[in-house]
């Protein structure tokens, strides 16, 4: 199969689940670009444009979704990311149905520039409770992404890219939600790697076998939840892991396989909220809640220090 | 025109809210009394004469919607919902605390709250996505979303209120508590925003001002706009900040203050009605 985009699939995809009259797709004023479209040609009726409002765009999203409609909401990554605090306090808090589909991601917007490039994205999105981050690797998985998300209730991050990358998937393969996919096997080393870079981390490993490396590489489309156990198993396999992701280094695939592995491994006893929202109360009784203690602290080093990790 | 007997049943109401407002904020030792008393008779008139809802049906398609864009006005609507029989009246001596339903800023765990907010800004865009769905779905309900006048500082309200005017919601109507204070000071001090009436008719709403603290006036306003076609409605709903306690009218000192047990006791003899 040719190359294709991951937006250009996504507006295919669009159209596929549009008979669903749940179904209402919000751009802001970018739908040329995003691929929505397509949709809005198809479907008029259920298209929004919101035009070049980010933040009113995600609040509308919630007023479709409080009204028991489906949004698909989309713009180029970085905009989306202008209504963070919308994202968090209106959509996540209250654990709306909202789907933010964003294109243009990572570099792919090369010659922009920076002002229309993502590379912080994964990090913020990943950090709200509530929130899944998928970061679909090609055409095929995108379609299939954009399909199951209509079923499963909650929000959503799904992250999308411009430019025409290689098909790794056929129509055969079945998407499930936090699963990681193997795609290579090898037992010197894994290579893990999400979105546009899976091909490339296929390349290597291809590269690598000619100088008897055998590396294995595995697709995680779902950044957030994480399969953590599965994380652990392939580092147990392979001891020795790279990270490949269209996104800085801080806060992404690579730092969230650093923190299960780190637990894991290396005795780090990581003390702050897990995932959640505060609440209202009291400072001491909610950090006292948190575990945010020096009890807590004695606590974890007693257990600690019971392990020989030297 | 509405009665008298309406005027004061609705009166009484409000001062029965008013009280637990004071209470609330009392036991809790920390919230917003100003813009949580300035807007009371406004959610009383909704809540007891003019939305279509129902409290043993919170989620009822048909129903009218209300959405508090100015969250820390929440000891107002808790209070308002419990009188319509939401959630027990006991239920409001447990705001802010921990374990609590009652969030310090209104919450969607709540029967009857809509959305959670807080964040100011948001309410509007709410507000339209739903009046944009009702329209879709071809229900006739009307959402009425109350914003504070400083909270109209933020630029997300103005994107909202293109969008209303664009897309012809006519089930959709503001309601601003232009109580003239935000947390630093006077509005018009801190971040002017008159020509306020001309602002929302510039950007192609069907306004009116009124004094939101008059019931009668207040109400009448409500129904005289339910017929408008074509247009968002904006009410300019001129208040007095901190309304129906002496020491706390137009004093910010009580923008974020709970009152003393002296000033709690004061204040509900101011509102005991006699």
């Amino acid at each position: 199969m040719e190359p294709r985009s991951t937006r250009d699939a996504y507006g295919d995809a669009l159209l596929k689940i549009g008979d669903n009259n749940k179904i209402v797709v919000l751009d802001a004023d970018l739908s040329a670009s995003t691929q929505t479209s397509k949709f809005a040609k198809a479907y008029p009726e259920r298209f929004v444009d919101i035009g070049c409002a980010e933040q009113n765009l995600i609040g509308i999203a919630a007023g479709f979704a409080i009204s028991g409609k489906i949004p698909f909401v989309s713009t180029y990554a970085i905009f989306s990311n202008r209504a963070w605090e919308q994202i968090r306090n209106t959509v996540a808090y209250d654990n709306l149905n909202v789907k933010i589909v964003v294109s243009h991601s990572g570099l792919t917007n090369g010659p922009d520039g920076a002002s229309h490039q993502s590379l912080e994205d994964i990090a913020i999105m990943r950090v709200i409770p509530n929130m899944t981050v998928i970061v679909p690797s090609d055409a095929i998985e995108t379609e299939k992404v954009i399909i199951s998300e209509v079923d499963r209730k909650g929000p959503a991050y799904i992250r999308l890219n411009r430019s025409k990358t290689p098909i790794i998937f056929d129509e055969n393969y079945e998407f499930k939600l936090n699963e990681i996919v193997k795609l290579a096997d090898g037992d010197d080393i894994a290579i893990i790697a999400t979105g546009t870079m899976v091909h490339q981390a296929l390349e290597s490993s291809r590269i690598l076998k000619k100088e008897n490396i055998d590396a294995s590489v595995f697709n995680v489309h779902t950044i957030k939840p994480i399969d953590r156990n599965a994380i652990i198993d392939i580092a147990k396999k392979s001891g020795k892991i790279i990270t490949i992701e269209e996104h800085s280094i801080y806060g992404g695939l690579g730092s969230t396989i650093a923190e299960i592995l780190a637990e894991e491994y290396i005795g780090i006893g990581m003390i702050g909220t897990k995932d959640t929202f505060g609440e209202s109360g009291e400072y001491n009784q909610l950090l006292k809640k948190h575990g945010l203690t020096s009890e807590n602290i004695v606590k974890f080093a007693r257990h600690l220090n019971k392990q020989n990790r030297k | 025109m509405t009665n008298d007997y309406t005027v004061k049943t609705l009166e009484e109401k409000a001062r029965k809210i008013r009280r637990h407002v004071i209470n609330m904020i009392y036991n809790a030792g920390s919230g917003h009394p100003g813009g949580s008393l300035s807007c009371v008779d406004i959610m009383t008139i909704l809540y007891f004469h003019i939305m279509e809802h129902n409290p043993l049906d919170p989620k009822w398609k048909d129903r009218d919607r209300f959405i508090l864009s100015k969250g820390h006005a929440a000891p107002s609507l808790y209070a308002t919902l419990a009188e319509s029989g939401y959630f027990p009246i006991e239920e409001l001596s447990s705001l802010r605390k921990i374990g609590s339903m009652l969030q310090g800023h209104s919450d969607s765990r709540i029967p009857g709250v809509e959305v959670s907010s807080g964040s100011l800004g948001q309410g509007l865009s709410v507000a339209s996505g739903i009046a944009y769905a009702g329209k879709l779905d071809k229900k006739d309900f009307k959402v009425y979303a109350l914003l504070g006048d400083g909270e109209c500082d933020e630029g997300q309200i103005w994107e909202a209120a293109m969008f209303a005017h664009h897309y012809r919601l006519d089930n959709l109507v503001a309601i601003i508590d232009r109580n003239h204070f935000q947390i630093d000071g006077s509005t018009e001090s801190i971040m002017s925003i008159e020509p306020f009436a001309k602002k929302w008719e510039a950007f192609g709403w069907y306004v009116i001002e009124t004094n939101g603290n008059n019931i009668k006036k207040m109400t009448d306003a409500l129904e005289r706009i339910k017929n408008i076609k074509d247009k968002p409605v904006a009410i300019i709903a001129h208040t007095i900040k901190g309304k129906g306690i002496s020491f706390m009218e137009n004093n910010n000192a009580f923008h974020g203050k709970s009152p003393s047990k002296e000033e709690m006791e004061i204040a509900l003899r101011e509102l005991s009605g006699d």
